[in-house]
This record gives C-alpha cells, structure tokens and sequence, in this order.
C-alpha cells in the first residue's frame, strides 16, 4: 500500500511536468480557446496502481498531439469516483463527479468509469448533457446492447435516445462468438452449452450458440444449469448421451464452474472424445485448484479472453506497449492502454468535428459536434488493429486471445498458458 | 481386479463408440437417481427424526452435512492420506475417517441442540425454528471463513473402477464405477442399522416413546433430555456421513451445499412422511431419480419446479406424506 502510495505520487509528479511542458510551449497556440476533458475511477487503496496507468494513458494520447487539437487547448481534470469510507466505487461519487464534468461551460468529454455499475450512474447524466463518454474498462455487455443486458437495458441509460457512450474495448458477450469460431478451428463437430443463468454467463452462451449456428457447428442445447447443486453428474451424463464433442460453458467460478469441470471425467467426458472451453470469467487460477489440474489438462480445458495480452499486440499496439513503458518507465497496468486508446480517439474525433465545433453557439452544441464525430470513428487504428464503432457504440472487432491449461512447475501443478489470436 | 491408476487406464480404452441408447441413458440417469438420492435419504433420515422427537425442522441440518464433508477432508489431510487410496487402506482409513466424522458432526448436532434448541425447549413452538435458521447461516459462514468462497476439490480418495468393462469385460457404453457401488455399500447398512437401533433397542424404545408423547414418557421413568441428545447425535453423524460420501462420490464441495442438499432432503423427508424413517429414505430415493430423469429429460432448469411439482401433487392427495401416519394432533 505504501509503495503504491509513493509510487502514484512520484508518478503524478512526473505526469505533471510531462504534461504541462507542452502545453506551457503552446499556451500562445489556443486561438480557440480551451476545452476539458474529465476522467473518472478509482484512484484510491488497491486501485491506485490500475487508476494511475488509465490516468498515464490519457496523458499518453494527449501528449501525444501535443495538448493542442485544431486549435483548442486539452486539459485534463482527473476526478476519483470511489468512496473515502469504502474505498471502491459509489454511485452517489460517479453521480457527482457527472454533474460536476456536465455543468462545466469547457467540458467537452468524459472518459469512464472503471466499472460497469458506475457508469450505469453517469451514462444517462452524460446523455442529457449531450456529453460524450468513452470508457477504458467497462465490459458489461448491457450498457451498449441487448445481446447479455437486463430487462430495459440500454434505452434506460439514453434518456435523449442517442448513443453517448462508447468504449474501444470488446464487451464481454464477444467471446461467445469468438469461441464458437475457435471451436470450429479446433475441429469441434457438436456443442452442448451449459450456463449458470447469469448475466454474464448466459448472455455468453447465448452469443456461442447463435454464432455456432451460423457457421455451421451443431448446437444439442444451451442448458441453464442449477449451479448451486453440488452433484452435476446427470446433466453430464445427458451432455454424453448426446454425442457433443465440446462442453461450453457460460460461468465464472462464483457459480461453480468447478463442478462441472471435475465431474466431467467422472462421467467419461475427456479428450479427445470430448473437450471444455469457457470465457474469461473461467481464467483464475482459483478455477484450477477447485476442478483439479488433472481434470482440467484430461479435458484439454481452453479460455477466450477478451483483447489481446500487451506482448502479443502487434503494430500500433506494440508501438504503444513500447511508448508507454520507455515513457513511463513500468508495465502497462491491464487497461492503462485502452486509457491510451479511449484518448486517441476523442483527438481523431476532435480533428474531424472542428469545423463544426467552430460554427457552434454553446458548449452543448460543441459537444454534440464531438460526439457524432465519435459515434462515426471508422477504420481507427487501434492497439487490437483496424476498427469501427458500430451503431451501439461499441467497436467491431473481435480480436481475443485463447488461452489453454498445460502442465506448469507451480504448487498447483498447471497454468493457462496463451495459446492463440482469435479473431 | 485393478484398483488405481483409473484415469490411465480408462484412457487406454477405447472411447465410447457412438451416442448411448435410450435405455442406456435411462440406465444411467438411474444410477445417478439412486446414488442422488441415498445422500438425499441419509440427510432425510436426521430431518425426520428430528422432528419425530421434538417436532423441529432442524434447518441447520443441511449445513452439517456440509461441514461432514469438509471435516472429513480434514481428517484424510490430516492422516496424509488425501490421495487414491489402495488396498489395505481402503479397509482400514476409510472405516476410521467415516468414524471419526460422524462422532465429530453427531457431536457439532449435539451442541447445536445445547446451545440454540435446548433453552428453547419450552417456548413458542416458532422461536428454535428461527435459531435453527440462526445456526444455518453460522454454519455456512463459519464454512465460507474456514475455506473460501470458491469450491474446494475433494481428493480421489476412493478409486473410481469401471465395473462392468474392467471387472466384467463387456464392452458396455454403461459407466457403472466402484464408486456408485460404494454409495450403496455405506448408505443402505447405515438405513438398516438405524432402523435396527429404533424398533429392537432400549433406547430406540425410549425414542418411540418421546416421539409418541414426552410427559408420559418422563412418567414412565424415561430420561427424555438424553434420548433427545441420542436423536440430534445420530441424525448429525448420519449427516456426516452423508458429507463424507459426497466427497468421495462427487470430488467437490463448497459451503452454500449444505443449504441445496437440506432443501432436498427435507422435502424428500415431507414427501415420505415426516416422522416417518422409511418414508425418508423412499422419499430421499425418489427425488433422486425424479431430478436426474428431470435433467435428462426435461431440462435442468425446470428441475427444482418439477420436483417440487410433485410434492405439491403427493400431498394434496395425501398429506401426512407416502408413508407417515395420520396422528391430526401432531401436525
């Protein structure tokens, strides 16, 4: 905690003078005048190493057009939405932090929240500022679409009717379709889908069986399972009656993917004859020690994830793994770079809605400007590659790494070990 | 005969040659009813005997039966046996491992009664109903601070032989293991060894006796406290002994199972009869193959809502349950 501490402090320093030098060199460039950007997440106890690289990689994509955009000078006001007392999110912060971002005359952009429930609060406060809202982090599928969202969702969240929020990183309910196809690749024939009648897991599954369905994989059922029922031998048995060859499954380990995974070979469901995949939700080495490394290897257990690790990124993205650390002079944190990419965007957008922003009467048409030059970002070079945002505000490609279980010299006895790029 | 080295071997053998037949699964499904269900019956019996004494449903039940499970991994950690076990060990740790978890959970059941039931005894029938609910929720976050949240793998203790194509070489599409055999060799001696004790001893008499009627046999120079004690300290190891078979029977175990279980095997407890020791164990049975066939051939998700369909069904029909007696002033 103290390191942390020191650290983030030490860090915050040098990010001050990073990112002021340019901006004191071009104080006389800003004929337009300035314009804000807000940020908000955690950056307090064990969230101040992950708020620190989102906030670095902002900084990152700003700096990098030098704190000046057509004309207007960026700055950054990074505001923390978690609670002193907690110390992890709290809506009543997110909402404040909203208000505060929608009623400043120069704030142009808000780029958040870390988690989903957050922006739950400040996608709709947003909305009605015509704000636009980009987050390095949230994955919950049901902020942006209906495919894994709640009754209601994501209208609740769009009080104007228009998309304000947006996120450069692959919502959770991709995977489904990414395993399907890794599934076809690995020369799976038929799939029997179990999930845990979770949000998340289900709204998984369902993504894996319509794709699968697509591209020709034979589907025997997607089956909610009662997950809190320690005995899954006669849905297993079912699973082998039917003659599938893959066991997908929609879980996290809360709901006891464990128990599916260790009985399967007490039923006689192991490879070749019949294997296991499931999403990232499964990727914890907790999941490892409840469904045994034996079992997990004889099932030749393989996870979708979603994105790709740093190291493996190629292009743009090795560019900015390589920039982020000489700059920075540590390990990007998990989503410091999509920070990074949620940044470069609104200066892609910016650059395009100028001329409009120009012409524009108040702040509100100026953001509205930027917002639909958001909204209609095609082709961006990102660190995952070439990508568009769609209609729901969310990218279009579907690059993710699969990862597999094998043997490793650790006191559990196994790892996930990356394997391949899906796309 | 092999013993061990299963999953080598099973992997040896050819894999099954095409889908199972229909009256193969519904073999199979069976045997997992059967297996199911003896657990369910064990942990049933407690519930029913419970209440035949002193007329509580006992909710910490369940969760006894969740901690049998996780104390008897203890117990084989402990004696450095949390692997396969083979040959003389079978015959010698697992017998002493079954011991001393039924003593430790038949003692857990005993003080649970001394501390929460017993001071109770006297009052407004609904009080020990809600410290029995009390002690639930103990029990499952003394378990979720003991071991974690997430489930905890259950060893290999007992080694799984596919019978009829290891033993009896035919090449059969069938998955009956020495392990659905050693659920059928612990359950069914422990149901008749209880039944034994009730209806031939003197303290199973004295037992009859308080469920019948307490004042009269405290007349009658019957210690009632004890033979109350007796009853929570056979329905706790009972329990114990069901934890233990679900570890080595399903390799896994997690602290909210208890709940699940003691759901189940209350209301198989209920469709039997309640106070009924027979009743419980067919009740235990038949919900056992009622939520496997349910499984296969409905959906696993209707399962609970099939089940308990059928038990809404058996007592509107016959309410004092499949085998209890009618006794209008108990109920």
């Amino acid at each position: 905690m103290r390191r942390w501490g020191w650290l983030g402090t030490f860090g915050a320093a040098v990010l001050v003078m990073v990112a002021t030098i340019p901006m004191d060199a071009t104080a006389q460039q800003c004929p337009k005048g300035k314009l804000r950007i807000y940020t908000s997440w955690p950056m307090q106890g064990a969230m101040i190493p992950e708020g620190t690289g989102m906030k670095n990689g902002v900084d990152m994509a700003i700096a990098e057009a030098g704190g000046v955009v057509a004309g207007y000078c960026l700055e950054i006001v990074n505001l923390d939405d978690a609670s002193p007392q907690t110390g992890k999110w709290d809506g009543a912060v997110e909402a404040e932090n909203a208000n505060k971002a929608v009623a400043d005359p120069l704030a142009i952009l808000y780029i958040g929240t870390y988690n989903s429930g957050a922006a739950k609060v400040s996608i709709p406060i947003n909305n009605r500022a015509h704000m636009a809202q980009i987050t390095p982090a949230n994955t919950y599928p049901g902020l942006t679409k209906k495919q894994g969202a709640a009754p209601g969702e994501p209208e609740i969240y769009r009080p104007l009717g228009f998309v304000n929020y947006f996120r450069p990183i692959p919502a959770d309910d991709i995977q489904g379709a990414v395993g399907a196809k890794w599934a076809k690749r690995l020369g799976i024939k038929k799939v029997f889908i179990l999930n845990d009648q979770e949000l998340y897991g289900k709204g998984i599954a369902d993504v894996f069986e319509a794709t699968a369905k697509k591209i020709g994989l034979a589907v025997v059922a997607n089956e909610g399972i009662d997950w809190k029922q320690p005995d899954q031998k006669p849905i297993l048995t079912k699973v082998r009656a039917s003659g599938a060859d893959l066991v997908y499954l929609g879980g996290v380990i809360e709901t006891g993917a464990q128990v599916i995974i260790r009985q399967m070979k007490e039923v006689g469901l192991v490879a070749p004859r019949v294997r296991f995949m499931g999403p990232d939700g499964l990727l914890e080495e907790e999941l490892l020690k409840g469904a045994t490394c034996e079992v997990a290897m004889a099932t030749e257990m393989r996870v979708t994830f979603a994105g790709l690790p740093f190291e493996k990124m190629k292009g743009v993205g090795a560019k900015t793994y390589e920039t982020y650390k000489a700059k920075f002079g540590k390990e990007p944190t998990s989503y410091a770079l999509y920070a990074a990419e949620g940044g470069r965007v609104a200066v892609d957008a910016l650059k395009r809605a100028a001329a409009e922003m120009d012409r524009a009467k108040d702040i509100t048409e100026k953001r509205e400007a930027l917002r639909k030059a958001i909204a209609t970002t095609k082709n961006f070079e990102g660190i995952n590659g070439k990508w568009s945002f769609d209609a729901n505000g969310d990218v279009d490609y579907d690059t993710m790494s699969g990862f597999k279980v094998v043997k490793a010299d650790s006191p559990i006895g196994c790892k996930f070990q990356f394997e391949t790029i899906l796309e | 005969m092999r013993w061990g080295g299963v999953g080598e071997e099973r992997r040896r053998s050819p894999p099954f040659r095409t889908n199972l037949l229909w009256h193969e699964v519904l073999i199979q499904q069976t045997v997992n009813g059967v297996t199911r269900g003896a657990v369910f019956a064990l942990i049933a019996l407690g519930y029913t005997m419970v209440y035949g004494i002193i007329g509580l449903i006992n909710f910490a039940h369940g969760d006894v039966f969740m901690l049998g499970l996780f104390i008897s991994l203890s117990y084989l950690t402990l004696l450095g046996m949390a692997t396969t076990l083979h040959g003389w060990q079978l015959v010698t740790v697992l017998p002493l491992v079954f011991l001393a978890t039924m003593l430790t959970t038949g003692t857990i059941n005993v003080v649970i009664d001394r501390v929460a039931y017993r001071p109770l005894r006297h009052a407004f029938r609904l009080a020990p109903l809600i410290t029995a609910i009390g002690v639930s929720f103990m029990l499952e976050n003394l378990a979720l601070i003991w071991k974690g949240p997430a489930p905890i793998a259950y060893p290999d203790v007992f080694p799984s032989v596919d019978i009829l194509r290891e033993w009896v070489g035919v090449d059969s599409l069938l998955f009956i293991t020495t392990k659905d055999v050693l659920v059928l060799v612990t359950t069914i001696p422990l149901m008749i060894a209880l039944q034994y004790f009730v209806t031939r001893t003197r303290w199973g008499k004295a037992m009859r006796a308080t469920a019948q009627d307490k004042e009269t046999a405290l007349s009658m120079g019957i210690d009632v406290e004890k033979t109350i004690v007796l009853t929570f300290f056979i329905g706790g190891a009972l329990a114990g002994a069901a934890g233990l078979i679900q570890g080595l029977y399903y390799n896994i175990g997690m602290w909210w199972m208890g709940y699940q279980a003691g759901l189940r095997a209350f209301t198989a407890a209920v469709l039997g009869g309640i106070g009924s020791m027979p009743g419980a164990a067919l009740g235990g049975l038949m919900i056992g193959f009622l939520s496997a066939w349910s499984d296969q051939y409905i959906s696993a998700r209707w399962t609970n809502a099939i089940v308990f369909s059928i038990l809404i069904l058996v007592l509107i029909f016959r309410p004092q349950g499949l085998l209890g007696e009618r006794v209008p002033d108990k109920a």
